[in-house]
């Protein structure tokens, strides 16, 4: 644990500089808050608006975790589907290739096109961003599962399903989590690009209102609750992924030294 | 009726003394099996016959390299024999799977699974109902003294007592044969000895019927009623030998003079062509 905090103390001091030399310039070479504001400035304006910020993020992060939790199902479920039948992988593959190489600026409009401003082309631009870090990783942890496992496995005989069950969906989780840790991230981005595009509330469209009003405090408040939520999901992932992986070997340090003692 | 004769004249064939006296749990008759590599036909095995009586532990002991796991992969029903049968409870199970219980080199515990929970998730592959294979698990494992360790992960586990674990998950399995492929292999030689003495204590209480393999000469004559002894690739069976030795047996029954005698024999047929 002491050493945990000792590890934090370095990059928490250079932000903390950061913040101070940022303070300091603004201070001293007197620059407009609609150029750059100080950070005294954004924090004191978001005290102020602190309500209408919170409306806001609010409507960002059940967007983005309905979108999330979309994504990473469909991500699951593709990682299964590729795993399991042979073929459907390869079939697939250029298409979502494509669909990954769409930047969400061009998709997006196209899907406001055809669904309207609902809810619906959203969480379909969420979706296709979020699934496809989840369903990659998880495809090939279902694939690395170790070979001498598998091998036990056929030797006694066990079935396909038992396989996966037993063996396969356990060993793939360390890839999954480093899917879903991609995806948290991605997905608040989508969604602040998703109310960029077509919404009448949201963070998103609440830097839309602000920089067309060239209020560049506001802007700037909105850009420190994104990263807050992005941070929070980010942190959320790897939560998880602690309380569902316990079984790491070197996440007590007592155990490496005891491990396997005749090699 | 024609099968048992036909089974006898075989038997005969090779020279198993002991005819249908005792039951044969598992079976093997002129079983090959040979891998293409390279487009070229590489023979693995040769025309390999043996048996394993009710409650009989039989070792294969044989170079490495000469086909012992891919002998196990056979009677595991992983892989297909090119020719031969393989029978288990007297009935040919070629390429049948799940009939076996088997213990390999390495430990191979599921490393997101209790150490109990590693034993029971067997048991239930194997048919037994999930809240039995719990009761057995947890039971067995307090009876090796494993009982304190039952709910840790197995990375926590010393090398020779996980495969205590792995052993245990073999034995409770209800098939009629164990298999044990070089289970002692990657142990170091103290831990190794403890292992064999106590895998022989343990499978003199308990008498399952055994194919054992290992290239320790020693381990083999320790363990075995009988030992096959094995040619290099493609793998021929050089010798049927028969160990003399009483049970229970103890830890110090190397000193025996039928020991020695039969380990020099072994040595000699292992030794053909090879370093001296
Ligand atoms: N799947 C395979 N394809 C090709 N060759 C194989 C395969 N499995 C085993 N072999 C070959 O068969 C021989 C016997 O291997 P193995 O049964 O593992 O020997 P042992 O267990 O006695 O050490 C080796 O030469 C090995 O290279
Ligand atoms: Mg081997």
């Amino acid at each position: 644990m002491a050493s945990k905090i000792r590890r934090a103390l370095l990059p928490a001091g250079t932000l903390i500089a950061f913040v101070l030399l940022w303070q300091a310039v603004c201070s001293a070479f007197e620059v407009g808050p609609y150029v750059l504001p100080a950070p005294w400035t954004i924090a004191s304006y978001m005290a102020d608006n602190a309500a209408r910020l919170w409306d806001q993020l609010s409507f960002t992060l059940l967007l983005a975790l309905k979108g999330i939790g979309l994504g990473v199902a469909i991500g699951i479920a593709a990682a299964l589907l590729f795993h399991l039948i042979p073929g459907v992988r390869a079939a697939l593959s250029p298409i979502i290739i494509i669909t990954q190489n769409i930047p969400t600026i061009a998709l997006g409009p196209l899907l406001i096109v055809w669904f309207g401003f609902g809810l619906a082309p959203k969480l379909i631009l969420l979706a296709l961003v979020c699934f496809f870090p989840v369903a990659w990783s998880m495809l090939a942890g279902l694939g690395q599962a170790a070979p001498h496992l598998r091998e036990y496995m056929a030797m006694i005989g066990a079935s396909r399903w038992e396989v996966l069950r037993r063996l396969e969906l356990p060993a793939s989780l360390p890839s999954f989590f480093t899917g879903l840790k991609l995806t948290a991230t991605y997905g608040v981005t989508a969604a602040i690009v998703a109310e960029w595009l077509g919404s009448s509330e949201g963070i998103g469209h609440y830097i839309v209102l602000k920089s067309k009003g060239y209020d560049t405090t506001g802007v700037f408040a909105a850009i420190v609750c994104i990263v807050a939520l992005a941070l929070a999901f980010y942190g959320a992932a790897v939560l998880l992924e602690r309380l569902v992986i316990r079984w790491r070997p070197g996440t007590s340090n007592a155990a490496a030294g005891k491990r396997r003692d005749a090699a | 009726m024609n099968v048992g004769l036909e089974k006898e004249a075989k038997l005969e064939l090779i020279g198993v003394s002991e005819g249908s006296a005792k039951e044969a749990k598992l079976e093997l008759i002129g079983v090959s099996k040979s891998y293409r590599r390279d487009r070229k036909r590489h023979p693995v095995l040769d025309r390999l016959s043996l048996r394993v009586g009710e409650g009989e532990f039989v070792t294969l002991i044989g170079p490495s390299g000469s086909g012992k796991s891919t002998l196990f992969r056979l009677i595991g029903g992983v892989e297909l024999p090119d020719e031969g049968s393989i029978r288990i409870d007297g009935k040919e199970t070629n390429g049948k799977r799940g009939l076996i219980g088997y213990m390999p080199q390495q430990a191979s515990l599921f490393p997101w699974l209790s150490v109990a929970a590693n034993v029971s998730s067997a048991l239930t592959t194997a048919g037994i109902e999930a809240g039995e294979a719990k009761r057995l698990a947890a039971e067995w494992l307090r009876r090796i003294d494993l009982g304190d360790v039952a709910g840790e992960y197995p990375h926590v586990l010393s090398g020779g007592m996980q495969q205590r674990v792995s052993f245990l998950r073999a034995l409770l399995m209800p098939r009629a044969v164990m298999c044990l492929d070089e289970p002692f292999a990657a142990l170091d030689a103290l831990t190794r000895a403890e292992m064999q003495a106590w895998l022989l204590r343990l499978w003199e209480e308990e008498r399952r019927s055994v194919l054992f393999v290992t290239h320790s000469i020693e381990e083999a004559l320790t363990l075995s009623d009988r030992i096959y002894v094995l040619s290099r690739a493609p793998a021929r069976i050089l010798k049927e030998i028969r160990v003399p030795l009483p049970r229970p047996r103890r830890g110090d029954v190397w000193k025996e003079p039928a020991f020695v005698a039969l380990k020099e024999e072994i040595m000699g047929l292992l030794g053909e062509g090879t370093s001296p």
